[in-house]
């Protein structure tokens, strides 16, 4: 019964992603709308942008491989793979054994490594400009993630997310320095990752203020589809993971009836608006950083990481 | 049966030295494919034996030959430990085997060298006496810097082969050293050593000693500096031998010094110095592999990265095992193993591939090659899963290798105090960034070298190579799926040398499917992470499928408007793509000034001036410029004051012979009564 519900909850849980992860983009962009007195255009314009991209061709360039043209469903397929592990209303899903957060970590790495390479098939400067820049973030933020993970592995004696939710959600460990300090090192990395304002902005028209979208210019048609689809799931995978670790109230725990489902999706609607209510505020309420001040605003996010492991080894005695 | 291995395994050693006389005295025409195709026939029967040894249980066998120094007959031991790197070394020998069976005509001179290499490591291996072990990797010193100087008639490759005779050399005094002081009683079987583990201030000469003495040819900082140029100035087999398991057995051997003949009484801080080394030159390799112009350099620095990320490994287990806690031992242990096999199969890979390139393409620099995907789809595919294995991505070899390391340093910190803890949490950083940084590299050398346009006219006109060569990468890319899909199944098969080096017993950390940080727990299971990767990328394909409208056009690229180059300059326009040099900027600029002392001078001229812009970059390596560089200026003092000596006169000369005999003598009869 438990194995039926929690593939039940997993095939719910990815439906639930993959309809939402757009409109999480939209009610974004309305909400930065607003708060810049603008209209801006209707929460599910990213939608109906997708279904108009699905129904064009690609337009490849001469010289483009097979790399770039299975670049987007590979990485698709691995933000989806990253979001099948990332429980959002249900713990105890069927991948739950799975749901590592250093696995979870390395697919988004392998969609990003599959869409720089990409970026360089085509053989453009602009391409390339973006590939070069998205690695170099990465080299930053993966130490400040496995740092991240290092704090909850202490706390919870292992790096299994559903373990970790599940053991925050009992609130046994109460609030700890340690953890507002990973909470802030993660929102940085959230925000690196997903390139947006202060990091990248994925609105601009200037090329050369671009990383992620630099990278995918040459992309069109359904190939462009998938990778704004993409991108807007890789953004709700970080909001969700934030909050599976943050804020894991209101989550059903592993082999609790359909009823609690609907708590804990009430909970997790709540959590992501939150979260994207604060972006949206964050966003329209800074300025684009320089390139390389990036580097120094992850060195703050594996500074806070870094600390939040010691204040842990202080406090807790490790020995 | 089990008492069959050792001896079988003593006569392919034989065997191998037989063919390496054998191929020097054959027909320059037959030399080259006597050696490859020899190696490659002992070497699959290597495999065959030692994986059979492994999973007969690995019961550690003994076997004594009357050959060696007078009254010292040599002692030959296979155990877990030595079983577990010989299925390594032998599957490397064999696809390199395979490989040089491609050779056009380029191996000929040195290839007598290349079964004698071999044979060195194997005996390596083998080896149950110090003498036997120096014997072993004296030979496999010295058969890999006569195959680096394959193509000694370029400057590069001779000071290459001389920085690295000279590395070796160092290397070998020291391993002599801890070796003596290791011997008990003018017995140096291991035996008894094991009976007599060292105490003291002579144990930690020993571990002083070992790491220069292995990690220099294991590539362990600060002594890597010779690493990448040897590596990329042989011919592709023999990298690909010398990356894929001449660094390995170096880490054997720091491993039976460390771990099996010191004993397990050794004080916890002795896991401190290889964690220490290892993540430094994790995040060291890491950069160099961004900023290097060459691919098969490259390859070779990032060896320097995952040699470092194993040493972290290394370093733990030791500690851990001093502190009792068997399990966690098992598992650092297990995943440095685990690591070690992974690399050996995917770099092997890799450098058989840039081999390959090379000859096709005329070149192994990334501004003249690009575009190969094209012309060599086949290699590509196996550079591609090799790559992948290179950036640990999941679901291959490298990720399974890393996350067990990684597990093993976040359980780390119980071992010692607030010290150790902080150095945990510091190596975990160093680690995921040298991880990033090898992903960013494994990014450029594949977006220029293989992806793109062409460079220029050689690598336009580059095609697959021939069929041995394309059937040892592809049989190289299945094992590094298979590890990668199976690490449990792989770490199952080590366990007797877990066994042998921690003292745990078999399957705590892993049954087929999964391998786990502690038994009680979920843990990374390889085979389900790519189902599921599986299933997401079918149900992508059949929704492209379903709903959206097939086929595509072709175009000029994009590029932002940039219009098609003129016609009058065919190759102008390959050269405005992202080159090596590009892609390394940002991370020169963040990580490089600091860490490599990168420095970027533009010389741009005067308006109305019409002499071209440059653009010069210059990076050095600090163990280079604060290790080597001194050292040598040292060297040249000394070689100054001993020249004086040629022009004393007779009497002070006399005088001079007298006092070092004087001091000798002292020396002797003080060492007497120590």
């Amino acid at each position: 019964m438990n194995a039926a519900f929690g593939f039940l909850a997993l095939v719910l849980h990815l439906g639930l992603m993959l309809a939402a992860a757009p409109i999480l983009i939209g009610a974004i962009r309305k909400l930065k709308a607003r708060l810049l007195a603008r209209t801006g255009p209707p929460i599910i314009q990213p939608w109906r942008d997708l279904a108009k991209l699905a129904q064009k061709q690609p337009v490849l360039a001469e010289n483009a491989s097979w790399l770039f043209s299975a670049a987007p469903a590979a990485a698709f397929a691995a933000t989806l793979a990253a979001a099948a592990l990332v429980p959002s209303f249900a713990l105890g899903m069927t991948t739950a054994p799975a749901s590592d957060l250093l696995v979870i970590g390395g697919l988004l790495a392998l969609a990003r490594v599959i869409l720089a390479l990409a970026g360089m098939d085509v053989g453009t400067a602009f391409g390339g400009i973006g590939s070069s820049r998205e690695m170099m973030y990465a080299s930053f933020a993966e130490p400040a993630l496995v740092l991240v993970i290092f704090t909850l592995a202490l706390l919870a004696g292992g790096t299994n997310l559903d373990a970790i939710a599940g053991l925050l959600v009992g609130g046994s460990q109460g609030l700890r320095v340690s953890l507002a300090l990973a909470l802030l090192a993660i929102l940085a990395l959230a925000l690196v990752e997903n390139g947006r304002i202060p990091i990248d902005n994925p609105a601009t028209h200037l090329e050369l203020t671009m990383v992620h979208e630099a990278m995918v210019l040459e992309y069109s048609g359904r190939h462009l589809a998938l990778i704004e689809a993409a991108a807007a799931l890789k953004l709700l995978v970080w909001l969700g993971l934030i909050a599976a670790i943050f804020a894991p109230f209101g989550i059903a725990p592993a082999g609790a009836p359909p009823v609690a489902w609907l708590i804990g999706l009430g909970a997790w609607v709540g959590k992501i608006a939150v979260l994207g209510v604060a972006l949206s505020a964050f966003e329209t309420s800074i300025a684009k950083m320089r390139v390389f001040r990036v580097p120094e605003f992850l060195g703050i996010a594996i500074l806070f990481a870094m600390l939040a492991v010691v204040f842990l080894f202080v406090s807790q005695g490790f020995a | 049966m089990t008492a069959l291995f050792l001896p079988a395994m003593a006569a392919l050693v034989s065997a191998l030295l037989a063919l390496a006389v054998a191929s020097a005295v054959a027909a320059d025409a037959n030399r080259a494919h006597l050696a490859a195709m020899g190696s490659l026939g002992i070497c699959g029967l290597g495999v065959i034996l030692s994986t059979g040894f492994l999973l007969t249980g690995g019961q550690a066998d003994g076997l004594t030959i009357g050959v060696g120094l007078p009254g010292m007959p040599l002692h030959l031991v296979l155990d877990g430990l030595s079983g577990a790197f010989l299925v390594l070394l032998m599957l490397a020998g064999v696809a390199a085997s395979a490989a040089a069976l491609d050779d056009h005509g380029a191996y000929r001179a040195t290839a007598p060298f290349f079964p004698a290499f071999i044979a060195g490591m194997a005996l390596t291996l083998l080896a149950g006496d110090g003498f036997a072990l120096l014997l072993g990797f004296e030979v496999m010193s010295i058969a890999s810097f006569a195959l680096v100087l394959t193509d000694h008639r370029t400057p590069e490759v001779r000071s290459a082969a001389l920085l690295y005779i000279g590395v070796a050399t160092v290397g070998a005094v020291c391993l002599v050293a801890a070796l003596g002081l290791l011997s008990f009683g003018g017995d140096f079987s291991f035996a008894v050593i094991r009976a007599h583990p060292p105490e003291g201030w002579r144990a930690t000469a020993i571990m002083v000693l070992t790491l220069i003495g292995a990690g220099s040819k294991a590539g362990l900082v600060p002594l890597h500096v010779w690493l990448p140029p040897a590596h990329a100035a042989a011919p592709g087999h023999v990298s690909a031998l010398m990356s894929g398991a001449m660094t390995k057995i170096a880490l054997y051997v720091l491993i039976r010094l460390m771990f099996d003949l010191c004993g397990p009484g050794q004080p916890i801080w002795w896991g401190a110095p290889l964690v220490i080394l290892g993540a430094v030159g994790a995040v060291l390799g890491g950069l160099r592999a961004n900023m290097e112009a060459d691919i098969k350099t490259v390859l070779a620095s990032s060896t320097v990265e995952h040699i470092g990320l194993i040493a972290v490994g290394l370093g733990v287990a030791l500690a851990a095992r001093s502190a009792d806690l068997t399990g966690l031992a098992a598992l650092a242990f297990g995943g440095a193993l685990l690591h070690a096999m992974a690399h050996a199969l995917f770099k092997s890979l890799l450098f058989l591939a840039a081999g390959a390139t090379q000859h096709a393409a005329g070149t192994r620099r990334l501004d003249r090659l690009g575009g190969l995907i094209a012309r060599m789809p086949k290699t590509t595919v196996m550079v591609l899963i090799g790559a992948a294995g290179l950036s640990a991505l999941p679901p291959t070899g490298g990720f399974a290798g890393e996350w067990s390391l990684m597990q093993a340093v976040i359980a780390a910190p119980r071992i010692g105090g607030l010290g150790w803890q902080i150095l945990m949490c510091v190596a975990a950083a160093m680690m995921a960034l040298a991880a990033a940084l090898a992903a960013s590299a494994a990014v450029r050398l594949i977006g220029v070298a293989w992806l793109g346009r062409p460079r220029s006219p050689r690598a336009a006109g580059a095609t697959d190579p021939g069929r041995p060569m394309l059937a040892a990468l592809a049989g190289l890319a299945g094992l590094s799926i298979a590890v990668g899909l199976f690490p449990g199944a792989v770490l199952g098969l080590l366990a007797p040398a877990i066994g042998f080096a921690t003292g745990a017993g078999p399957g705590a950390h892993a049954g087929a499917f999964m391998i786990a940080a502690q038994t009680d727990q979920p843990g990374y299971a390889a085979p389900a992470i790519a189902v599921v990767l599986g299933l997401a990328g079918a149900a992508v394909f059949f929704a492209i499928r379903r709903w959206t409208v097939a086929g595509e056009r072709r175009a000029p690229a994009w590029d932002c408007g940039f219009g098609a180059p003129p016609a009058w300059l065919p190759f102008g326009d390959p050269a405005t793509q992202y080159g090596g040099a590009s892609f390394a900027q940002p991370l020169r600029r963040a990580l490089g000034t600091s860490l490599m002392a990168a420095r970027e001078k533009v010389d741009m001229p005067d308006p109305g001036d019409l002499r071209p812009a440059s653009l010069t970059v210059t990076l050095a390596d600090p163990s280079a410029a604060y290790l080597f560089a001194p050292s040598g200026r040292l060297r040249d003092r000394l070689a100054e004051y001993a020249d004086r000596m040629q022009l004393l006169t007779i009497r002070s000369t006399l005088a001079v012979m007298f006092i070092a005999l004087l001091v000798f003598l002292i020396a002797i009869a003080g060492l007497q009564h120590l």
